[in-house]
């Protein structure tokens, strides 16, 4: 329920965001066209609501919300904007989903193994990779990794999701052709929350290891292995659920970088060029969704932490 | 006396300093860290007087030339020499990464100040502020924001700066709620200091640690946030050369000329990394507990 209030709060900020703009979002599309008169001016601010005082729109705004209801595109085809997105979020949740899993099963072992050889060879090239995980810029490594496997080796696509010749292929090569294309921006949209999870989790484990139910543990006479995977990491893992929830807006947020480099037709390229084409509607409405997808992001993460961790529930 | 003074925290003796540098100075990361930096600060100085040749220099006659004796990191789509612009580049990000980390710092700690020092609903309102910018993905906001104005270098700074200041906001509220109620503030209040003189004399300067550490991991932050925006079009704006504008034309001929693709993405990592490198020595030699 602490969800409403952060819902009002963030319907107000893509409000005011869209209202701090110097003119009005109509002056691009009658500028350009010197046909444009007074008249079709205020009749356009009329059916944007542009003629309005400020809270009335406001008003209107968030009532559409309600509904689902996210005004019509700037651009020529004048669509629903709610209907724009929509038919684009799909592949960009199965990226964000795919490269989270990625994250997951690469990280946690990672992680582990560094907190358990502390020090060891193996830490000490994760920490490097650690280091330079978080100041590489992603879409260079992705032109780099571009250049190379796409151009150099020829191995795999750099450009959209499918090839083609999509249409006259049988299905399982349809799906291998659509599995070439995710690989590259699924990795590197992984790349970044590689580093930071990992790191996480090995200090994570590091914390644990230390605790006396450890001790008590091996003193039991436990074989190491048990104690590690069964008593110390179970309980390292748990805060990495509240993580993986606030990797979320960093995953949206990378997807403009990457759909825009890998031409994929998600809800990031879509927000992109409808930043470059100014179609505020659009704008407005990926910044609410994508505010949405967030919260959603943490709610999940709180539940199941809930569902994991039975002594979180009584707090 | 002598301990009392130095946990209360409210004295900064000059032992407390010496034992910070004596631990920064045997810190191999921060050394490291230091010295990208430091190299960095005097390239971006010398800009004017080291790059071999005029960034906008155009030379049609030497369009997208290999790196070479006269060209070492090669030439661009209109014959500049890349090396140059990456040289002039460098002032940009340096820019860029200080005016917007000083802006996102001057909010956050303003804010955190104020949530931390006077609590109950002033604190309550602040920090739901806080939860709720921190629902929207950074990138979007930033985009959502240049997509109403010029994209300039300046308004760039500015909305980087004013995206940033979140985590700030907690760390120095975090710092406040736990510092105003030691006695060095009571005692402070008690001989009749107001509540400005308070947070600003007393209690801000003992937070100072943590945003410091912020203050440098920030500027990396800032630095790869420019060159992505950059990169995409929408953040310095050619002809200034900026390491994400190169990037782009490194793009547009990915097939033909790498090497406008590998340095200034190069130089971007050896500065995130010299600034990161940096924050984690100063955090280290502040509390080596915290290792």
């Amino acid at each position: 329920m602490f969800m409403v209030p952060l819902l009002f709060g963030i319907t107000i900020v893509c409000f005011v965001v869209m209202h701090l703009a110097p003119g009005s979002p109509t002056d691009l599309e009658t500028q350009m066209n010197p046909r444009a008169s007074a008249e079709y001016r205020e009749r356009l601010n009329a059916m944007y609501d542009l003629d309005k005082p400020l809270y009335e729109q406001y008003l209107i705004w968030v009532g559409k919300l309600a509904v689902l209801d996210l005004g019509k595109s700037f651009s020529p085809d004048r669509r629903p904007v709610a209907q724009k997105i929509l038919e684009r979020l799909p592949i960009t949740i199965l990226i964000n989903v795919l490269s989270m899993i990625l994250i997951l099963v690469l990280a946690i072992p990672i992680g582990v193994l560094s907190a358990v050889h502390q020090d060891s060879l193996f830490d000490k090239v994760a920490g490097v990779f650690v280091f330079i995980g978080f100041a590489i810029p992603t879409f260079w490594l992705a032109l780099l990794l571009m250049i190379l496997f796409g151009i150099d080796l020829d191995w795999l696509p750099i450009s959209g999701i499918r090839s083609l010749n999509y249409e006259y292929l049988p299905p399982w090569m349809a799906f291998l052709d659509l599995i070439k294309h995710l690989i590259l921006p699924v990795m590197l949209s992984a790349f970044g929350g590689l580093a930071g999870l990992s790191r996480y989790m090995r200090s994570n484990m590091l914390e644990v290891i230390r605790q006396d139910y450890i001790m008590t543990a091996r003193a039991k006479g436990l074989s190491e292995r048990a104690v590690i995977y069964k008593h110390a990491l179970r309980n390292a893992l748990l805060p990495v659920i509240t993580i993986l929830g606030l990797s979320v807006p960093g995953l949206i947020g990378g997807s403009v970088i990457f759909e825009t480099i890998f031409a994929i037709p998600g809800m990031g390229q879509l927000f992109y060029m409808s930043v470059m084409a100014r179609d505020y509607p659009v704008v407005m409405g990926i910044l609410f969704i994508g505010a949405v997808l967030t919260l959603l992001g943490n709610l999940i993460a709180d539940v199941s932490y809930g569902l994991a961790d039975p002594r979180i529930r009584v707090s | 006396m002598v301990w009392q003074i130095r946990e209360s925290g409210c004295h900064r003796g000059d032992s407390v300093r010496t034992d910070f540098w004596k631990r920064f100075w045997k810190n191999k990361i921060a050394v490291v860290g230091s010295c990208v930096v430091a190299v960095l600060f005097i390239i971006s100085i010398l800009a004017p007087w080291i790059a071999p040749y005029d960034p906008n220099e155009i030379n049609l006659a030497r369009v997208l030339a290999a790196p070479s004796a006269s060209h070492l990191c090669g030439t661009d789509q209109l014959g500049r020499d890349v090396l140059s612009r990456m040289i002039w580049g460098a002032r940009i990000s340096l820019k860029v990464g200080f005016v917007a980390t000083g802006i996102a710092i001057l909010i956050g700690a303003l804010l955190g100040a104020v949530a931390g020092y006077y609590g109950k609903w002033i604190d309550a309102v602040i920090m739901r502020f806080v939860d709720i910018m921190l629902c929207f993905p950074t990138f979007f906001l930033i985009l959502a924001v240049i997509a109403l104005l010029e994209p300039s270098i300046w308004n760039i700074m500015i909305i980087i700066g004013l995206t940033g200041w979140m985590g700030v906001t907690r760390l120095v509220r975090a710092d406040f709620t736990s510092l105003k109620e030691r006695d060095f503030v009571r005692a402070a209040r008690a001989i009749g200091a107001g509540d400005l003189r308070i947070i600003f004399i007393h209690l801000l300067p003992n937070a100072m640690a943590s945003v410091l550490v912020a203050a440098t991991l920030g500027v990396a932050g800032a630095i790869l946030t420019e060159s992505a925006l950059s990169f995409l079009g929408i953040g310095v704006q050619p002809p200034t050369p900026s390491w994400g504008n190169i990037l782009t034309a490194g793009k547009d001929n990915i097939d033909i000329a790498w090497w406008l693709s590998l340095y200034p993405g190069l130089a971007i990592l050896i500065t995130v990394l010299g600034y990161n490198l940096l924050g984690e020595g100063i955090r280290d030699s502040l509390d080596p507990r915290l290792r």
